[in-house]
């Protein structure tokens, strides 16, 4: 039965993800890239790891490819232009990708464990009776980790930076309220008491 | 309950880190008028995270789970980084400030690249190195595009980003490919591997591959060499200069730890690889720097060529080779921070300019800065007793002690080509009918001018023995002496 699931979301991921590259609509790349995700996912909870499965579902489905969905669809591209000259790298494309698949076939034929291997081991996983993948997780990501994780707050903090100086603009002339300078004003530049005559206007 | 990890040895990169955010926090609040005090203060941070390397870094330790090493290797490597860093900052304020582009994010990106730059010399596991690597090239690839208003700029940022998440992507999956076949990310585990004496298995091996060509692209070595003379050439001037010194001393470090402390023992199977690039790079760029007439992209190749001669020294692979390495980088750095002083004063009619032939004739209008030039030059071109004689002498000597003869040649015959173009130059300033005369130098510029290029003339004389002693032992610690 596992099998039986297994081979299905990985053929599914597999065609999706040929779907992906082959795709006409941008569009319906986006839409494929979505359902590749999802059965990414479903291979990780068939592995036990079902932490990483819903961040796959919630990161990269809820964030990452709505966004790219949006951009998609903001920017105008012609699939037919993007293609033109598909032809003339298609050879030289193939090439290296059948020396870098032979070089991974003979890669994998040659596998072997060495037998002393445990003892390299840098962070063996916890057997899942005794702890759940997500404490496990939780236990070295801010201990043994926590330098990795603070360097990966200052990535975003660069990110967070360039985002703002790459698009916010001091426009000048434009009429903006400023409520301290508004409660600031003195009451004679207010309000001017005129005293009115019967019988005429102002 | 686990115990708190030794931090002291992170302190250089804890100051940098706390020093970009307040800088930041200065920034919004007092906004762009406070570039200058800004970037003054970021070059006090630099100073103050040399002293805490110096202070603390040069005992061997490894703190931080495994993930972070501090010995007089990655002393020798961040002192490079920091002081180019400073110098690049230094003069770029006022080079901005003339350009009307001073913004208070240039020095806290150049904060933020330097850190992952320490964070990156000082990796010793390949998860530390990806996060440095990041951080440094996310800062540098909104510092190319920093000039959003011009298209130039704006293109070089985008072609870095592309090609270097390209790059990113390489070296994340040979990275995976060597995790899958060891079962470990951390170099001395690695190592420790590796000296089994058993055969490697080819998994390996190709991530090997993968990762020498994702650090290629990042030290900008043929045949990966592709986006340098664009991005030089688009980037702003005072981002060029940055760009030529800090980020290549830090990946050029970075490239030496990799290759040596987890894959030292494999250097059969990457030492061919090296030797391939460097002749590619040395080849590259002594023959296409000749046709070029923007001096930015001249020193573009010119860069290719030089990383081509460092890496003559890597291929080497043992103490001499990597000693060598620094020595060439430190002398590279002097000589690019002097070459992009004169670049950065190039103004005529109140606007930057860079082409060759506006430099004709340089002797009779500016003859200081002429001759320092001139300096800068014969140096680069190898030409005793200048310094850059002595990076191309020890990076040679080193190969042919080692029996690479056939590299030390090609190395000799391509700087020959080199010295065509280098020569060239000289040959503008002195020689031909002066162009428009140069506004005055500014005196930032005039500061590292006068400090580089009186380096690098009497070198011989002051710190060839104390900065080969360094640099020796820096590699006596990289080998675990």
């Amino acid at each position: 039965m596992t099998a039986f699931v297994f081979y299905l979301f990985a053929a599914l991921s597999v065609a999706s993800g040929a779907m992906v590259v082959t795709a006409r609509n941008p569009v319906h790349s986006v839409l494929f890239l979505i359902l590749t995700f999802f059965n990414v996912a479903g291979l990780f909870v068939l592995l036990g790891a079902e932490f990483v499965a819903m961040i796959m579902v919630i990161v990269y489905v809820g964030a990452v490819a709505v966004l790219f969905l949006f951009v998609v669809m903001m920017l105008d591209i012609h699939a037919v232009t993007l293609r033109e000259g598909f032809l003339k790298i298609l050879p030289l494309g193939s090439a290296v990708a059948l020396v870098l698949l032979s070089e991974l076939t003979l890669v994998f034929a040659g596998w072997v464990l060495a037998p002393d291997i445990d003892a390299v081991r840098a962070a063996p996983a916890p057997d899942l009776a005794e702890l759940s993948n997500t404490e496990a997780i939780g236990a070295v990501l801010y201990t043994d980790y926590i330098y990795l994780f603070q360097l990966a707050g200052v990535v975003l903090l660069v990110g967070m930076i360039g985002s703002i100086m790459l698009t916010l603009r001091a426009r000048s002339g434009v009429k903006r309220q400023d409520p301290l300078a508004q409660a600031a004003r003195p009451l004679e530049d207010c309000i001017e008491v005129k005293k009115v005559a019967i019988g005429k206007g102002v | 309950m686990t115990e708190l990890p030794n931090l002291i040895p992170l302190l250089p990169e804890i100051v940098l880190a706390l020093a970009g955010m307040a800088l930041l926090l200065l920034g919004v609040f007092r906004s762009t008028d406070a570039t200058r005090l800004i970037g003054h203060l970021a070059i006090l941070a630099f100073a103050a995270a040399a002293v805490l390397v110096v202070i603390f870094g040069d005992a061997r330790q490894v703190t931080m789970n495994g993930l972070y090493v501090t010995d007089a290797f990655a002393v020798f490597a961040k002192l490079m980084v920091l002081g180019a860093s400073a110098a690049t900052l230094f003069m770029a304020l006022k080079w901005m400030e003339q350009e009307n582009a001073a913004r208070f994010e240039y020095p806290v990106l150049v904060l933020f690249a330097v850190l992952g730059m320490c964070v990156m010399i000082s990796a010793n596991d390949f998860l530390s190195l990806y996060m440095g690597l990041e951080t440094q090239s996310l800062a540098l690839y909104l510092i190319a595009a920093y000039q959003r208003d011009t298209v130039r700029s704006t293109e070089a940022g985008l072609k870095y980003f592309v090609l270097g998440a390209l790059a990113s992507g390489l070296m994340l999956y040979g990275v995976s490919l060597v995790y899958g076949f060891t079962g470990t990310t951390n170099f001395e585990s690695l190592a420790q591997g590796f000296e089994l004496d058993q055969p490697v298995p080819a998994g390996v091996v190709v991530g090997l591959v993968f990762i020498i060509c994702a650090l290629a692209f990042k030290v900008s070595a043929a045949p990966f060499h592709m986006w340098t003379p664009d991005v030089y050439e688009g980037a702003p001037t005072p981002v060029t200069a940055f760009f030529s010194v800090a980020p290549k001393a830090a990946a050029v470090a970075l490239f030496l730890r990799v290759m040596v402390a987890p894959f030292g023992d494999l250097l059969a199977q990457w030492q061919q690889v090296i030797v391939a690039l460097s002749v590619l790079s040395m080849l590259i760029g002594g023959f296409a720097a000749i046709a070029q007439t923007n001096i930015k992209r001249l020193m573009a190749y010119s860069s290719i060529g030089h990383v081509g001669y460092a890496l003559v020294g890597l291929a080497v692979g043992n103490t001499e080779g990597v000693g060598a390495v620094l020595v060439y980088i430190g002398i590279y750095l002097f000589m690019n921070v002097g070459t992009f002083a004169v670049i950065l004063s190039m103004r005529a009619n109140g606007r930057p300019v860079e082409g060759l032939n506006d430099l004709s004739g340089l002797s009779k209008n500016r003859p200081v800065m002429a001759s320092a030039l001139a300096v800068m030059m014969f140096s680069m071109a190898g030409v005793p007793p200048f310094a850059g004689f002595f990076g191309k002498f020890f990076v040679f000597k080193a190969a042919v002690d080692a029996g690479l003869i056939p590299l030390a040649v090609i190395g000799v015959l391509t700087s020959v080509v080199a010295a065509f173009y280098y020569l060239r130059i000289v040959k503008i300033i002195y020689f031909d009918d002066p162009a428009e005369q140069f506004e005055p130098i500014a005196p930032q510029a005039r500061l590292v001018l006068g400090v580089s290029s009186i380096f690098v003339a009497i070198f011989f004389v002051f710190p060839l023995p104390q900065m080969v002693m360094g640099a020796s032992r820096a590699a006596q610690a990289l080998f675990g002496g």
